[in-house]
């Protein structure tokens, strides 16, 4: 039997199993909801607010929010464009993110949010922290200015028996996502690279390559995040 | 009374400079100093950063040349991966490098040449400022700006295509490139409609150095005796003597043409260069180590190039350099303005190369990286357009840059620059009580001789003001105007 339901986004009704989370019923539907610390297929935290959409009128995660008959989800209006711009301006600002020299411009899922939701300038102040960069694993350099703490790399990196290879350290503004030193040596080429690739920006990067895809052929060279979803409409 | 004039900041010449110039109580210029009065910093800030990232970063240098800064960077690079220097890469990594090159060589001199250097030529020295500039020559000498336009276009289009963008791109990777030229982009340059394909390019190059040859025949005087000094030269050239704007030996020769640095191997560069510092230019003062501080200053740049090679491997611009040669009787020509000249022939040989290349079918190959033992340092040395241009790196064990070394053509021009602004302000301004506009004027066109950009960074062209102070002779400032 299905348990398909009707709920509203923007006032277009959508349908969608009931129970699932609102970002993956309305990519389903074509509907663009952004996304950054969420991965498909990964338990939801909610940790990033970039999918804040209105659910009868409140402001929630949709990435954690499971679907009920008869939502009316407001999505694409302005005070939902600029909440998320002022989160997208958030996290510019307390690292340091030079987007001119860095490999991942391009296949950047936070510059990509940047451009797709229009921001010039911070509302913030720069911060400017002191966060390093972290290059002893011989595979990967992981550099602490980029890094928006999202989690993405502790959730989906793990070894064999299924244990984070990494992990947080530290509290507060000193807060660190690392390599777990006694898992260092589970970190094969093939989950470097997966690492990397699951960063949302330029935090983890394998090393001696970089730069290797020309201009053009980047994720979002030529349109903008998102547009895949939409054209599923 | 003794006064001190102040030009500030040099107007058609992007960047920031200044000119001091003090003068004594009988109108005798007594002291001339160009100020580099920026400070860039990039050697430091590169430190800690992974060496892949380097050619991408430190490009950021410059907005006219930004292509030397990145394939210098990636030369050094290539040795650091174990590629090698030179002929180490693919035949499709090094012949797209060279591409960009030469597509870059040839819009940064267009740029130099139209834009930055024409008005001085066309309306005079002392021309009305208000109509001498870029716009001036559009509204005037409309066929001269269209070409100069759409010549930097066509330049800025080779860079496009090989770097990824025109501005700022990442084609060169430690150990080659990361694209080749698809047939596309390639039809698109060699067949492109009317103006912009590289046939059209070699004949608007023609016609500019004939333009060049034509004013330089009724103005000889201005062109042969302005800013003239003798001095020595440095370049890269082929190790078989030949122009080489992308790799080779180094070699320097003196006034006469005696070889006083004889075609090292760029990795030893340490031991035949030094540099000194002064207290008053964030610019350093580079010399050859075997002359010293005082004697071993050179020129570089077009001038300097044409001095040291033994000719150009383009049959059109060899035809060029034979009379450019013959006009000093072979030896090694030390006129300020015939910086111009050279630079034209340049022009010309880089639309040659660029239309050899683009009929050369390596370009579409696929092996586009080498790679070989790890080394520790690297250093890669190339000829930009204003001159050679030394990028230098070390790494630590964890692939970090801990130590950068940059060189940039600029600073190696930096005391032939002194040189020719003290000469013109002790010419022009000697014993006259009032500094007229064209006389401060002539100080920058010593300037643009050799460089339009003094600290690799750009602002809108032309826009910059003059600010003249005038100072007493305790350096209180007594009267100041703007222009």
């Amino acid at each position: 039997m299905s348990n398909k339901i009707k709920f509203k986004i923007d006032g277009v009704t959508c349908e969608a199993e009931k129970g699932q989370y609102i970002v993956d019923a309305a990519w389903e539907n074509g509907i663009y909801i952004p996304t950054l610390c969420n991965i498909p297929g990964i338990k939801p935290q909610g940790s990033c607010r970039i999918c804040t959409v209105n659910i009868n009128g409140r402001p929630m995660t949709a990435c954690t929010t499971p679907l009920l008959d008869g939502m009316e989800i407001e999505n694409d209006i302005p005070e939902i464009r600029e909440i998320r711009k002022a989160i997208i301006e958030s996290l510019f600002v307390e690292g340091n993110h030079f987007c001119p020299a860095c490999e991942k411009s391009g296949n950047c899922m936070l510059q990509a949010l940047a451009y797709r939701f229009q921001m010039m300038a911070p509302r913030f102040p720069y911060s400017f922290p002191v966060k390093g960069v972290d290059a002893s694993h011989p595979k990967i350099i992981k550099d602490q200015n980029r890094c928006i703490l999202c989690k993405r790399c502790i959730k989906s990196i793990k070894d064999e028996d299924g244990k984070s290879i990494f992990a947080f350290y530290g509290r507060g503004h000193k807060l660190r996502v690392h390599v777990d030193p006694e898992l260092a040596d589970k970190l094969t080429d093939e989950l470097a690279q997966k690492a990397m690739d699951v960063c949302p920006v330029g935090s983890i990067l394998v090393k001696e390559k970089g730069f290797d895809v020309p201009i053009g052929k980047r994720a979002y060279d030529n349109v903008p995040i998102g547009s895949d979803i939409e054209g599923n409409k | 009374m003794s006064r001190k004039i102040t030009i500030e900041p040099v107007t058609r010449v992007e960047g920031h400079g200044k000119v001091t110039i003090h003068i004594d109580h009988e109108g005798k210029v007594t002291q001339t100093r160009l100020h580099i009065v920026e400070f860039r910093g990039f050697e430091r800030f590169v430190q800690g950063r992974p060496y892949w990232e380097a050619p991408v970063l430190v490009q950021r240098l410059c907005g006219i040349c930004p292509v030397s800064h990145h394939l210098a960077a990636a030369k050094a690079l290539d040795v650091i991966v174990g590629a090698g220097t030179g002929d180490g890469l693919t035949p499709t990594g090094e012949k797209m490098r060279r591409l960009m090159h030469y597509g870059q060589f040839f819009q940064s001199h267009v740029l130099h040449f139209f834009h930055l250097v024409s008005p001085d030529l066309l309306f005079g020295v002392d021309g009305d400022p208000a109509i001498r500039n870029i716009i001036g020559v559009a509204m005037k000498h409309k066929d001269l700006a269209v070409q100069g336009v759409m010549m930097r276009k066509f330049g800025q289009e080779v860079i496009k295509v090989t770097a990824g963008k025109k501005i700022h791109g990442t084609g060169a990777i430690p150990g080659g490139i990361n694209k080749n030229l698809s047939i596309e982009e390639r039809d698109f340059l060699l067949k492109g409609d009317d103006p912009l394909n590289a046939e059209k390019m070699v004949e608007w190059a023609q016609g500019a150095l004939d333009f060049f040859k034509g004013y330089h025949k009724a103005n000889k005087d201005f062109i042969d005796n302005f800013s003239r000094f003798p001095s020595s030269s440095m370049s890269l050239v082929r190790e078989d003597g030949a122009l080489d704007i992308y790799h080779g030996l180094l070699r320097a020769v003196d006034a006469d043409g005696k070889k006083i640095l004889n075609d090292i191997d760029c990795q030893d560069y340490l031991k035949y260069v030094g540099e000194e510092v002064k207290n008053w230019s964030y610019m350093k003062f580079p010399y050859l180590l075997a002359l010293g501080e005082t004697n071993g200053w050179y020129r570089v740049g077009p001038l300097a190039r044409l001095n040291t090679c033994d000719f150009i491997p383009s049959p059109l611009a060899q035809k060029e350099f034979e009379i450019f040669k013959a006009y000093t009787n072979g030896k090694p020509n030390d006129m300020c303005m015939h910086y111009h000249w050279a630079r034209l022939i340049e022009t010309l040989h880089a639309a040659e190369m660029i239309r050899e290349l683009l009929n050369d079918s390596d370009l579409q190959g696929d092996d586009l990286v080498t790679k070989g033992t790890k080394q520790k340092e690297g250093v890669g040395l190339l000829e930009a357009p204003r001159g050679t241009l030394f990028h230098h790196y070390r790494i630590n064990d964890d692939d970090q840059i801990e130590m950068a070394n940059l060189i940039v053509s600029t600073t190696n021009n930096n005391i032939p620059m002194n040189n020719a602004v003290n000469y013109v302000a002790t010419r022009e301004m000697t014993g006259n009580h009032e500094i007229t506009e064209g006389m401060m004027n002539a100080v920058e066109v010593a300037i643009r001789a050799y460089d339009p950009c003094l600290s690799c960074a750009t602002h809108a062209m032309g826009k910059m003001p003059l600010e003249i102070k005038l100072y007493d002779e305790n350096d209180n400032l007594i009267s100041k105007k703007f222009k």
